[in-house]
């Protein structure tokens, strides 16, 4: 028996997975969400085995949701229209079900699911999705964190700078720093290079928060941020941070 | 081209100039003792040169406007049809005219002929100079209005277009989901979900409609939100008789009430109550919507998303006036408020 979760902030919509899914014995639905949250606690509650995931959802969407689960299960999105999301589940998703979809594509699905299931997709896989997600300009807006049991959205304007923290980066803010299970390469792709610039292998710092750039060793360079946080300049970054600001 | 007739005209005076030139010019020749004939002979072949000369710099400067600095070119030209005619006059008259006089005559009166040419060839330079520049000018203003005319159907077009797919397709999933057990809902949903995107292809964006149809019309598109998000949403609509009346541009509180609804839907998780509010205030009709929000997680710099910029927009095109609408956001509420003129 699998055990599956639907998340979607829609009644009707739940409704259509649940009844489709009546054909499929072998899978039993053990809870409905409303939204992202509701969906988190769920997850860590059953650890089911298949995700039916919408994207655009209260507060927090599919994605920035997915990214919050430690080991993500396997997901099968139903959306509308978002054309960058479609993009990542082409590429990484076990499927994605356009909305509205008739019984047929949706048991398609669902076989497809139950092919690979032995397997489950790697979180590799889902890591991936979720990268490609990225570049949805939705995502550029906000960082979603966990803080014990509770979730947080930072507004990228709220960010001061980001660093490395072994298999974390930690995201610093005014009102103190974050913890998030991601690369800096993610987050270097993610942000808008506009705004936010790696000068370092361990740091990426908001363009707005420097006051100034003093030289600090030989080709290093060390920026002070108005919050007084001091933090290495790499060469490389010296000359992106240079390229950024235009001198 | 509706030139015609200028054009037309203009020629009748260029020849009426012509002869008048040719007499006058005949007559001061008469004046210096010479006969008749002779008088007419130099006073119309001058004439006729000269009017060769003027042809070929007004046709030259048709094709060709002189830009800064190349003014130059035109003295050049002057100078030297100024010449040719001269040498012209020099050559063509003694074989018409004959006696030692006149020989003497025309010699001497070279330089001053040449003058008179240069002149003469210079004023209709100027004179064409003006006229085409000034048909280009027109020309060109003409153009300019019709590409932003162009600029602005487009521009209106899609911000219309901004009736997002994603409504659409979930409000198709919704009835996909009512079919199976509520078949009459889902009847009555697609006739609402027809009947608006009816009345958003109709709409003619140029058109004042009374609010009182807006109303119907965006009415359609909140039964159809209510019924995807169920008991979550709810509107509250105040609108007297007086503002039922009044006059807006069609389909521009639509992408205002999407926005509330945008934001309230997805950036709070509890109830969201929608509440529009009309009134009259001296010569506007003034509208307010207001939605939750929570000022955490808003961005708050992106407040006015697509959706009321391109009011804002449109707003402008049609009164010209940046003025006409604000946004506030405090206490976890975001308002809207529009100001129509009612002309």
């Amino acid at each position: 028996m699998k055990r599956a979760l639907i998340i979607d902030d829609e009644p009707l919509a739940r409704m259509v997975v649940k009844e489709y899914l009546q054909n499929f014995k072998q899978i039993e639905v053990v809870q409905e969400c409303n939204d992202g949250f509701e969906g988190l606690k769920a997850i860590q509650q059953y650890q089911p085995d298949l995700v039916f995931l919408d994207v655009q959802m209260p507060k927090i969407n599919g994605f920035e949701m997915l990214e919050l689960v430690e080991q993500p299960p396997a997901v099968i999105f139903t959306t509308a229209f978002d054309e960058y999301a479609i993009k990542a589940f082409e590429t990484h998703a076990v499927d994605y079900l356009l909305k509205p979809f008739s019984k047929e594509r949706f048991n398609k699905a669902i076989e497809k699911y139950l092919a690979l299931a032995p397997s489950t997709p790697s979180s590799k896989q889902t890591e991936e999705l979720l990268e490609t997600a990225a570049h949805s300009p939705a995502q550029h807006e906000r960082i979603v964190v966990k803080t014990g049991t509770k979730v947080k959205i930072i507004p990228v304007q709220d960010v001061l700078y980001l660093a490395a923290d072994d298999d974390y980066v930690s995201v610093y803010t005014a009102e103190g720093s974050f913890l998030k299970n991601k690369t800096m390469n993610f987050f270097e792709k993610m942000l808008d290079p506009r705004y936010f610039v790696r000068v370092h292998r361990s740091y990426i710092i908001a363009i707005q928060q420097i006051t100034r750039i003093d030289p600090y060793e030989k080709d290093a360079h060390l920026a002070i941020l108005k919050s007084g946080a001091k933090i290495p300049v790499s060469k490389t970054g010296y000359v992106k941070l240079k390229q950024v600001l235009g001198i | 081209m509706a030139s015609t007739l200028t054009s037309s005209k203009l020629y009748g005076a260029f020849i009426f100039c012509g002869l008048l030139w040719a007499n006058l010019q005949t007559y001061i020749v008469h004046s210096f003792g010479f006969i008749w004939y002779i008088a007419l002979m130099d006073g119309f072949v001058c004439a006729i040169l000269l009017a060769c000369a003027c042809w070929l710099i007004n046709n030259n400067l048709r094709y060709y406007q002189p830009g800064k600095g190349s003014y130059i070119n035109i003295l050049i030209w002057c100078g030297a049809l100024a010449g040719i005619c001269t040498f012209g006059c020099r050559w063509i008259l003694p074989l018409l005219c004959s006696g030692q006089a006149y020989y003497d005559f025309l010699s001497q009166s070279l330089a001053i002929r040449f003058f008179i040419y240069f002149l003469a060839v210079g004023w209709m330079a100027m004179i064409s100079m003006i006229w085409y520049s000034q048909i280009d000018q027109k020309e060109n203003e003409k153009r300019k209005n019709e590409a932003e005319k162009l600029a602005r159907d487009a521009e209106l077009y899609n911000l219309r277009q901004q009736l997002q797919p994603h409504f659409l397709f979930n409000s198709l999933n919704s009835i996909n989901a009512l079919i199976g057990f509520k078949p009459d809902e889902a009847r009555k949903m697609i006739h609402q979900l027809s009947d608006f995107l009816r009345g958003t292809l109709k709409k003619d964006d140029q058109l004042q409609v009374p609010l009182n149809e807006e109303l119907q019309h965006l009415n359609l598109y909140l039964e159809i939100e209510k019924v995807r998000f169920g008991h979550r949403l709810q509107t509250e609509i105040s609108c007297d008789e007086k503002c039922g009346s009044a006059l807006l541009p069609s389909m521009l509180l639509q992408p205002i009430v999407e926005n509330a609804i945008k934001f309230g839907l997805y950036d709070t998780t509890g109830d969201v109550v929608v509440s529009i509010r009309a009134e009259m205030e001296g010569n506007y009709l003034v509208i307010m919507v207001q939605n939750p929000y929570d000022p955490q997680t808003s961005r708050p710099k992106k407040g006015t998303g697509f959706g009321l910029r391109g009011v804002q927009r449109r707003l402008y095109l049609i009164f010209a006036r940046n003025d006409l609408m604000e946004t506030h956001a405090n206490d976890n509420i975001f308002t809207t408020i529009i100001k129509v003129p009612q002309l």
